[in-house]
């Protein structure tokens, strides 16, 4: 399986994504520039953090403009394993490609810190790895990452299963307590309906080697790994 | 209408333009009157402090650039180097908390790219008077998001700080960033002026008018009149400096640059000099090439511009297509604005015409050096006499405890390091809150770096010559607490006017201090910044503050240490002597209303002696936890360990004739750290302990879920450290929210 790392101006988690995927997964992996048109012999797409085109204007708004979303949103399309981080995610949002939209975090202050967070769903080549239910440790990083839609959304992302993960304290409860943002029922990732696209406020890249603080993390792209051989299979 | 004498309204006193008046042989012109303003101001020219920074120790075996380059650069071995450098923006973040901050954070950025390294870690050193007042809590609120808000925009972690609240920052608040990079050595980048008709390019932002006099304005006290200056003050553009720092190291990987400079105090006319100055050559700048985001700009207005996120580039031969292929790429304007001359002149055109012709040497080299008159204060004298024997014996210890650890500056700081992202760039192994210094890994090898910053400005004030020492020596114990060998020192000199006798003789005696300390644990100066000036309204000068940065090497990552006690039935010991100093302690202020006495002796010599047997100890496995005795002395300390590893630890102590009770818990005595180890290592750590001459005394146990402190077997201190935790833990929230 190889990968592609999706570089905007100013996305800045993009090299973490890369390390992981070539040095702890050891997976082949490739840089695409944002001004590329084209996304040839990739099986699946990182949308990394950072703050593309500095988020002036609103997070994610301009980059979904750049020359690269139509394909990636071709990939997506064709069934090809998309996962989108931190802006990665608000990227996915405004270019329509995951449902809903990113408010400002409650406390109104960015929040860098370690979360403890609920596998909702096994379903799903990124958490085909996991046990449903199971509570795992990833840090969170952002000023907007409060995930906001309307009733009708939200009901039918339960409906349909495609909440991934949520905010929950240590024993898997999803309280108040827990949520770092304010994010409507504690969502912290969801899927598309075709469940190839996931976007996640945490980051997966940062615990994704013990001498970091954590493993849970490389264990979303070790199920893509394993997904995508299985569908070769 | 134009002053009757226009170079005092620019910083310039009446015989420093005298001096100008004889270096020109004429009157100069008010772009020339300019350029001589910004460059001979503190700020740039250091000519209060020169004297006094010569005292430093600048060489080792481990220094490959020392003062002088944008950065200190420092071999660590593989090839590599680090790159460090502390900077302050202090007057513009007290009249603009969230610009002034941000554009700190980017300036000192940028020095650190311009070597050619990659920045790898942020850290920043904070003082602001106290959080009960609400304009002090704005200026906190401000300064923590422009930090947070440009660094984590840059995607460089901010891994380290230090804070302090107190009355003297009041209207004055301190604002010191520190950046550390990683290079490959044979790829460090001098900022030396190639040969001649070399053309100079300018890439980056479009200058406009902000900032003009930004140098000027860091180098004068602040007033009343200061509010009206917000204009003086950059604004900055992260998302711009991402773009020129990835466009620049571009250019450095590939070999395009033959000398690079940031533009930063006093903008192009200082980085212009600064690269002709080193390269011995002249410059011709045309202003009509430089582009602009503000239209009617004067050529005045163009040389003293402090817009950010600009960088000066000398391209190498026959590479100037290539570059422009670069920018194109980052979506960045450049534009050749001069080339280099051998007539030794800082040439100033609008189109054909001269609009201003001064030599380069007389901007830098000729730049007045002062030796101002110093004057031991008479507080200082008092403070010595204090007779400490006037503190009441009597305490409840209890209480002492739970309120020292609700001081904001001894209260965990979480409120504050988790609105910087600490953690991007995946290096940071100790993040902030967990160890004495922060650790990163280098990526590629078995290498880790700590980093810290570091001062005790009531220490400082008390007793600056001590004070000065007590910075380096406590930098230098926090990088070994977090099993570092510590290599070399960045400072900032944060003080009063020079020009009062009083400051002059902090200043003085704290970098006598500081040069002696450094030399004894052999941790070169290799860079610095020095912030005068810092007055609050009623002209008192602030504590004299002078940070110190310090960076050091693990040449094992995996033997890191962190301060939280790990498993019960752990001993917990004391390195160093039990002493009972209180001199300068917070807890004389907290709870006696005291800040004076005798400072505690401090003797580089112990120190050195004491980070080699922690770092011996570690080598051999040896330790599970570190953590040194500063703010809040021996009860904090304990306390900081116990809440990190959510456990409890029972302390027995044993007071020697004559040994105040108060002050072996409570006191601050430098150059002794608790460890905690397994009980069948403790003849191992002894025995290191009596081979290198540190007192190693056994004080207690790490077990179930209580911090208790008996001494001569009386239990004065006995809290659930849930409480403690919670009380240390939401300390600042409490007031900030």
């Amino acid at each position: 399986m190889r990968f592609g790392v999706v570089v905007f101006p100013g996305s800045n988690c993009d090299a973490d994504c890369y390390y992981v995927i070539d040095q702890v997964l050891k997976a082949p992996v490739e840089f695409i520039w944002h001004k590329e048109t084209e996304i040839k012999g990739f099986d699946g797409l990182i949308l990394p953090g950072g703050f593309s085109y500095g988020d002036y204007l609103r997070t994610g708004a301009i980059a979904r403009f750049s020359p690269i979303m139509q394909s990636v949103s071709d990939f997506a399309d064709r069934g090809g394993l998309v996962i989108g981080i931190c802006n990665g995610f608000q990227i996915l949002l405004e270019a329509g490609l995951l449902p809903g939209a990113m408010l400002r975090n409650n406390s109104l202050r960015f929040s860098c810190l370690p979360v403890n967070l609920k596998v909702k769903t096994d379903q799903s080549a990124f958490t085909g790895g996991f046990e449903a239910d199971e509570v795992i440790a990833l840090p969170i990083a952002h000023g907007e990452g409060n995930y906001y839609c309307d009733d009708v959304t939200y009901q039918e992302l339960l409906d349909f299963d495609q909440i991934a993960f949520t905010y929950c304290n240590k024993d898997g409860l999803e309280t108040p307590g827990a949520n770092p943002n304010g994010s409507r029922g504690n969502v912290a990732g969801i899927l598309n309906r075709e469940r190839n696209v996931l976007g996640m406020m945490p980051h997966p890249e940062r615990f994704s080697e013990g001498i970091l603080g954590g493993e849970d993390g490389a264990r979303i792209f070790a199920s893509m790994l394993k997904s995508f051989k299985e569908g070769l299979g | 209408m134009t002053p009757r004498k226009p170079w005092r309204e620019m910083g310039l006193t009446d015989s420093e333009y005298d001096m100008v008046l004889k270096i020109m042989g004429r009157e100069p012109n008010r772009v020339e009157l300019g350029l001589f303003a910004v460059m001979w101001s503190e700020h740039c020219g250091y000519k209060n402090s020169r004297p006094l920074l010569k005292l430093f120790p600048t060489d080792g075996p481990r220094v490959i650039e020392g003062p002088g380059e944008n950065a200190g650069v420092v071999d660590i071995g593989d090839g590599q180097a680090l790159v460090f450098k502390i900077e302050s923006h202090n007057h513009p973040s007290a009249i603009e908390p969230y610009q002034g901050a941000a554009t700190g954070v980017g300036g000192i950025v940028r020095d650190i790219f311009t070597m050619g390294a990659r920045p790898i870690a942020l850290l920043n050193s904070l003082r602001f008077g106290t959080l009960d007042n609400e304009r002090n809590r704005y200026l906190v609120r401000g300064v923590v998001a422009g930090i947070g808000d440009y660094g984590n925009c840059l995607g460089i972690p901010t891994v380290a700080g230090e804070v302090y609240f107190h009355p003297s920052y009041e209207g004055n608040p301190l604002v010191n960033a520190m950046c550390v990079g990683l290079v490959n050595t044979a790829e460090v980048i001098r900022a030396i002026a190639g040969e001649v008709g070399k053309p100079l390019l300018l890439v980056g932002a479009k200058t406009g008018r902000d900032g003009i006099h930004g140098a000027t304005f860091a180098s004068e006290e602040l007033s009343a009149e200061s509010e009206s200056r917000r204009p003086a003050v950059q604004v900055g553009d992260p998302f711009m400096e991402k773009l020129l720092m990835e466009a620049c190291l571009e250019l450095i990987n590939e070999d395009l640059v033959a000398g690079m400079q940031d533009l930063g105090a006093a903008g192009l006319t200082s980085s212009v000099a600064e690269t002709a100055s080193k390269g011995g050559c002249g410059v011709v700048i045309d202003v009509e090439k430089v582009l602009r985001r503000e239209e009617g700009m004067t050529p005045y207005e163009v040389m003293l511009s402090e817009s950010q996120e600009r960088m000066l580039i000398i391209p190498r031969e026959g590479a100037a297509d290539r570059i422009q292929e670069i920018f194109d790429k980052w979506g960045l304007d450049a534009s050749i604005i001069g080339h280099i001359t051998d007539n030794g002149m800082f040439t100033i055109q609008e189109g054909d015409q001269i609009v201003g012709e001064v030599l380069v040497k007389a901007l830098t080299d000729m730049c007045p050096v002062y030796h101002r008159e110093s004057r031991v204060p008479d507080y200082y004298t008092r403070a010595r006499l204090f007779d400490l024997e006037s503190i009441p014996h009597e305490l409840d210890y209890n209480n002492t405890l739970c309120d020292l650890l609700n001081v904001p500056s001894i209260a965990s700081k979480k409120w504050i390091y988790q609105q910087y992202d600490h953690q991007i760039m995946t290096n940071t192994v100790v993040v902030p809150g967990n160890g004495d210094a922060a650790v990163l890994r280098i990526k590629g090898t078995n290498k880790g770096v700590a980093v810290t910053v570091d001062c005790n400005s009531r220490i400082c004030y008390l007793d600056p010559y001590k004070g000065g020492m007590w910075a380096v020596c406590e930098g230098a114990r926090n990088l070994a607490c977090s099993g570092a060998r510590p290599l070399a020192i960045t400072n900032c000199l944060n003080f009063g006017s020079p020009e009062k006798p009083d400051v002059y003789w902090q200043m003085d005696q704290a970098v006598r201090g500081m040069a002696e300390a450094a030399r004894v644990l052999q941790t070169p100066v290799v860079s610095g910044n020095v912030s005068l000036y810092n007055e609050t309204r009623g002209g008192k000068a602030i504590y004299p503050t002078p940070v110190v940065g310090m960076a050091g090497l693990l040449t094992d990552v995996s033997k890191r240490l962190e301060m939280a006690f790990q498993d019960p039935g752990d001993y917990i010991l004391l390195l160093g002597e039990v002493r009972d100093d209180i001199g300068g302690s917070e807890y004389l202020c907290l709870a006696h209303g005291v800040e004076s006495g005798a400072v505690p002796d401090i003797d580089p010599a112990d120190e050195a002696k004491l980070i080699e047997l922690i770092l011996s100890l570690n080598e051999k496995g040896l330790l599970k936890s570190c953590h040194d005795i500063s703010e809040g002395g021996l009860a904090v300390c304990l306390a900081e360990s116990a809440i990190k590893g959510n456990i409890g630890a029972e302390v027995k102590l044993a007071l020697e004739p004559g040994q105040r009770c108060d002050g072996v818990v409570f006191g601050e005595a430098p150059s002794r750290v608790v460890v905690s180890a397994s009980p069948q290592d403790l003849d191992g750590i002894s025995a290191k302990g009596k081979e290198l001459n540190v007192p190693v005394t056994v004080i207690g146990k790490v077990v179930g879920q209580y911090l208790e402190m008996a001494v001569d077997d009386q239990v004065i201190i006995r809290q659930e450290i849930g409480k403690l935790a919670s009380i240390w833990g939401r300390a600042i929230e409490c007031q900030m929210d």
